[in-house]
């Protein structure tokens, strides 16, 4: 963990009515890393990623965002358009199901220049060849970059949505379950992509998974969430191999060997 | 005429649509909604040119009325003959002649004035309406100036036909903020809106929203570096009059394939030949 943390959340609630999706959450996440949440449906994974990313906003507690200058800015009280300018340079967010990420009827090309032409590109030239690069990256054939992605497969829609995420090189990526709903030697590519890339790049990234495997793979650190509540958190090996919380043992416990 | 008010509309709502009118004078390219009223006239055909066009006309106001270019169409004729009745204003077609322009699909080719004021008829003055059904999600591109989706539309058509392939409403940033819909001119004319002399004004009487380009404004088309935008026209010269820079329409002459190019303005044409 080097220096300060990129993001930092502090005592978060959240209530929807009479649940109770967040109680008194407090991350830490650290230029770089992976943080990844772990936790069984309706444990609050999903609203803390969007809380962080601000997208809603909390009942209580403040979420800060520490920019590369090192100011560090309350994600909940900036303007608009500051939040809005940084969720689509700084900030990429890559959504369970690609097709909520990705525009379904522009060609993949335009889906991958699109955050490029929001932040100003305006030479087709170069916006193709940025977007050829990564599609290369991602492993998606560039012969296929003006398809529209209603013809790509389930796999091939993730990693085109990584590749339109990461296209202007983001320094905080908002996973929520990168790799749901894939067959196992699909989301296996998908997990060592994920890997390399983020590697590379310097990435931090909050990865919110049910999957204690993926976890496992990806995860710097982790943190079990449980009712609203982050009841366990370390390092991912660590807190795997040797759980102290019940329901940490219980989630390790439960995943089947093959 | 009796037991109208002049220019048909009455007092307060011309007030109305002059506020609406100065806001959008103030914000260049920002719709700005306003209260259209029932017009004599079906949706479509002019009502919200028709009520800038009433709130701005004085009694020594000259009015010219175009379609398509043209003059002597329908549309232009109704409305011009309108507002001689209703407001008693004289009337021309000559474009050096009017004070008040209202028109539908063309920007005259005689250089506007600043004593002149030109009025477009606006069927949709959402430039992203067909990328983007959600109005509030519209909204919000525009506040916060958030347009990379419109050039997402222009990337879409270079990758798939190798050129833009908009010829009519062809998108302008107004004063480097704004993305506005230019109404359905042809994109020929885009350049004509840059630093305009005349006051350009906007009404949408459907979707009931007003907007404005002041003089001297810029007005830039939607490009991209190394594929900038060009505006079409016919290759062949006016089969009439022979101008070569003027906007041209395609007229079927007989059943045996004959056509011939003819100046879409008119009043350009007429004086054109008269000259010769």
């Amino acid at each position: 963990m080097t220096g300060e943390p990129i993001v930092a959340a502090r005592g978060l609630t959240l209530s929807f009515g009479a649940i109770r999706a967040l109680a008194d959450v407090s991350a830490d996440l650290y230029p770089g890393e992976i943080l990844a949440v772990v936790g069984e449906s309706g444990s609050g994974k999903t609203t803390l990623l969007n809380v962080l990313s601000g997208l809603t906003r909390p009942d209580g507690g403040t979420v800060t965002y520490r920019e590369t200058g090192g100011l560090t800015r309350d994600t909940h009280a900036m303007p608009a358009p500051m939040l809005r300018a940084l969720q689509r340079s700084d900030w990429g967010f890559v959504h369970q199901d690609p097709r909520r990420g990705l525009r379904m009827n522009v060609s993949a090309g335009g889906n991958v220049g699109e955050r490029l032409m929001a932040q100003g590109a305006r030479h087709y030239g170069e916006i193709r060849k940025e977007a050829v690069a990564w599609l290369e990256q991602v492993e998606i054939d560039p012969g296929r970059i003006d398809d529209l992605p209603r013809t790509f497969s389930g796999g091939m829609l993730q990693r085109l949505q990584i590749a339109r995420t990461l296209v202007t090189r983001p320094r905080l990526v908002f996973m929520d379950e990168p790799t749901g709903g894939l067959d196992v030697s699909v989301q296996a590519r998908l997990l060592d992509l994920i890997r390399s890339l983020v590697a590379r790049l310097g990435v931090a990234v909050v990865l919110v998974t049910h999957d204690i495997a993926v976890a496992r793979l990806l995860g710097h650190r982790i943190a079990v969430m449980r009712a609203g509540e982050i009841v366990e958190t370390g390092l991912t090996d660590q807190v795997l191999d040797d759980p102290g919380h019940p329901y940490t043992q219980l989630l390790v416990s439960s995943v089947l060997q093959a | 005429m009796k037991g109208y008010n002049f220019a048909y509309l009455d007092e307060q709502t011309k007030r109305m649509i002059r506020r609406a009118l100065l806001k959008a004078v103030a914000i260049p390219g920002h719709q700005v909604p306003f209260g259209s009223r029932e017009m004599p006239l079906p949706y479509g055909w002019g009502t919200g040119g028709i009520q800038v066009t009433a709130s701005v006309l004085g009694q020594t106001d000259t009015l010219k009325v175009i379609d398509q270019g043209a003059d002597d169409t329908t549309n232009a004729v109704s409305i011009r003959r309108f507002f001689a009745r209703v407001a008693g204003v004289a009337t021309t077609t000559r474009t050096a002649e009017a004070t008040v322009i209202q028109t539908r699909h063309r920007i005259p080719e005689e250089k506007l004035t600043e004593n002149q004021i030109i009025v477009y008829q606006v069927p949709q003055p959402e430039p992203l309406f067909r990328l983007e059904s959600s109005r509030i999600e519209t909204k919000r591109m525009h506040g916060l100036a958030d347009y990379g989706l419109m050039h997402v539309k222009l990337y879409e058509d270079i990758s798939r036909i190798g050129q833009i392939s908009i010829s009519y409403d062809y998108p302008v940033m107004v004063n480097h903020r704004y993305l506005t819909s230019p109404s359905p001119i042809p994109a020929y004319d885009n350049p004509k809106m840059h630093g305009m002399a005349a006051l350009q004004l906007f009404g949408a009487g459907r979707e009931k929203r007003i907007y404005a380009i002041p003089p001297w404004t810029d007005v830039k088309s939607l490009d991209f570096d190394d594929h900038p935008f060009r505006p079409i026209n016919a290759a062949e010269a006016c089969g009439l009059c022979g101008a070569e820079d003027s906007y041209k329409d395609e007229v079927v002459m007989d059943d045996r394939d004959g056509r011939m190019f003819v100046c879409s303005d008119t009043d350009h044409c007429e004086k054109r030949r008269a000259r010769t």
